[in-house]
């Protein structure tokens, strides 16, 4: 086995891989987890503008 | 300063944040500056102020002074928020910010002075390439180690994305900037020939994928989301786009170097891996655009979302354009013509710009005491003579691009060229000068932001003690 060998298995082994994480990713066990993760950012506001941002929730389910 | 513990680094995104407007708007103006001497040579009056010594002090300015400081800026405070705990080392983030500055410093005076390492992105000379790389692995230390000592089980998407942005850029400035220097202020390159040329764009375009890319969607994942008080689109996707974009990246650099002495096959892998790049890049844009599904209404009266949202459309736009610019045939026709100009204004106007503008809008007044810009209607006018600015820039050049490529691939029955070169600069003029026009119409848009910066921030107080909350207790 020579060098190129191995470079086309990391080729053929880096697909696999990321056919593995697009399976990961799409599985349901993983939604949970998912739907929680993505309102990490928006459960950070800080206290002091806390009233701004409720205000502009108001303002959002008005219109 | 007492209370560090219990709050979060304030002092360090606030100085980015700052200096993000400082160095755009003085990038853009050199933009302008070299845009016009295109117009007017006679305008190249000293040799340190002429088109070839600007010209990289423009690139540097914004991409790694402007768009740097703006990565700084959102990834130290999107770390510290999403992970519940503030900045690893106070004082090595300080050292980042100062480091930086004199990086940025040393180019302004370095590269108008002629010295240069001559690679595209990659000019400065050793003692400062040096430099930055001290400062990146602080960078990396700060950012690694606040996400080490997080308080939530999981990484934000958001940072994963500025994490692969700040690993990256360390390894290709590293091995690209490798050189044997003969004085203080010159070096030859360590690689020779075609492996030179392939590693320097094995550099320049990751500096595209990852410098312009991937840190920037780092952005978007947390700034989109909190602008439009929506969790982001699909978190799956995200992930999937994420792996996708770092599996691809790595390998489409041979594009910038189609019809050269780079061997056939190399350049024919680098068109394929720029055409699958496509799938990837839309996904985060698709991702972003969506997470504003159902709340549409939200960009008629926000004008960050505005510049958020248009910066994805753009995004979209001239991913799409790339991996097209990159097929061999249609690169026959577009490479060496100002098409390349006006694709990459597409994405560093529209795109890059854009969302970083948008970001700075959102963290300006959190940074100063106030829950919102001193004026919003600047913010619009902005946003508007912005878009009219980089609309007018990449038509005219496109325009120009493509008639340059005609121009010079154009030949009589028996075989002359039907054109010489200077014909086509002579025909390019009316472009340029509407190049000019959209250009100065975007560095307006910046001195408005100086403008909404300096009311905003009189008046204001320097916020340093924002408390670190718990992390939510739904984990």
């Amino acid at each position: 086995m020579d060098v190129n060998d191995l470079r086309s298995l990391i080729t053929v082994i880096s697909f696999l891989l990321f056919i593995c994480i697009v399976m990961w990713a799409w599985s349901s066990r993983r939604q949970p987890d998912f739907e929680a993760l993505a309102r990490l950012p928006l459960e950070d506001d800080e206290p002091l503008l806390a009233a701004a941002s409720t205000a502009d929730q108001h303002k959002g389910h008005q219109s | 300063m007492q209370s560090q513990a219990a709050a979060y680094n304030y002092q360090v995104v606030r100085q980015f944040t700052v200096m993000t407007v400082v160095w755009g708007v003085v990038g853009m103006l050199v933009g302008v500056i070299i845009a016009a001497q295109l117009v007017w040579p006679q305008l190249n009056v000293v040799e340190w102020l002429s088109y070839g010594r600007l010209r990289p002090l423009h690139t540097n300015a914004v991409i790694f002074a402007f768009g740097g400081c703006s990565l700084f800026a959102t990834s130290y405070y999107c770390v510290q928020r999403t992970c519940h705990t503030p900045l690893f080392s106070p004082a090595l983030a300080s050292f980042t910010f100062w480091g930086w500055q004199l990086v940025i410093l040393l180019a302004a005076i370095s590269l108008p002075l002629g010295f240069t390492s001559g690679k595209e992105y990659a000019e400065l000379e050793w003692p400062i390439d040096i430099l930055i790389a001290v400062v990146w692995v602080s960078y990396a230390v700060v950012f690694f180690g606040t996400m080490i000592k997080r308080k939530t089980p999981h990484i934000y998407v958001a940072n994963w994305f500025f994490g692969a942005f700040i690993l990256t850029v360390a390894l290709l400035h590293i091995v690209n900037s490798a050189a044997m220097p003969v004085s203080l202020t010159k070096s030859y390159s360590a690689y020779a020939g075609v492996q030179d040329a392939m590693i320097q764009w094995w550099y320049g375009h990751n500096a595209v994928g990852f410098f312009l890319t991937a840190g920037f969607l780092g952005m978007m994942y947390y700034f989109v989301p909190k602008q439009a008080n929506r969790p982001v689109y699909s978190y799956r996707l995200s992930v999937v786009h994420f792996w996708a974009l770092i599996f691809t990246y790595m390998w489409a650099g041979p594009h910038h170097l189609h019809y050269t002495a780079l061997p056939d096959w190399t350049q024919s892998v680098g068109m394929l891996f720029s055409l699958i790049l496509l799938a990837p890049s839309w996904g985060g844009m698709i991702n972003g655009i969506m997470t504003l599904s159902g709340a549409w209404h939200k960009l008629r009266d926000d004008p960050i979302l505005k510049f958020m949202i248009t910066s994805l459309s753009f995004y979209g736009m001239s991913t799409f354009e790339g991996p097209m610019m990159s097929i061999k045939t249609v690169n026959a026709l577009s490479h060496y013509t100002d098409w390349t100009i006006g694709h990459v204004h597409s994405g560093a106007l529209g795109w890059v710009a854009f969302i970083a503008i948008g970001c700075t809008y959102y963290l300006l007044p959190r940074m100063f005491g106030k829950t919102e810009m001193a004026s919003k209607r600047l913010i619009e006018l902005h946003f508007w003579i912005a878009t009219l600015g980089i609309v007018l820039y990449i038509a005219s050049l496109w325009i120009a691009g493509v008639m340059q490529g005609l121009m010079w691939g154009a030949t009589n029955p028996d075989g002359t060229l039907t054109y010489s070169f200077v014909e086509s600069v002579k025909a390019s003029y009316r472009f340029w000068e509407i190049r000019l026009l959209g250009g100065t119409l975007f560095l307006a848009g910046m001195l408005l932001m100086v403008w909404n910066m300096m009311l905003t921030i009189r008046g204001g107080t320097a916020v340093n003690d924002a408390p670190v909350l718990a992390p939510s207790g739904t984990h």
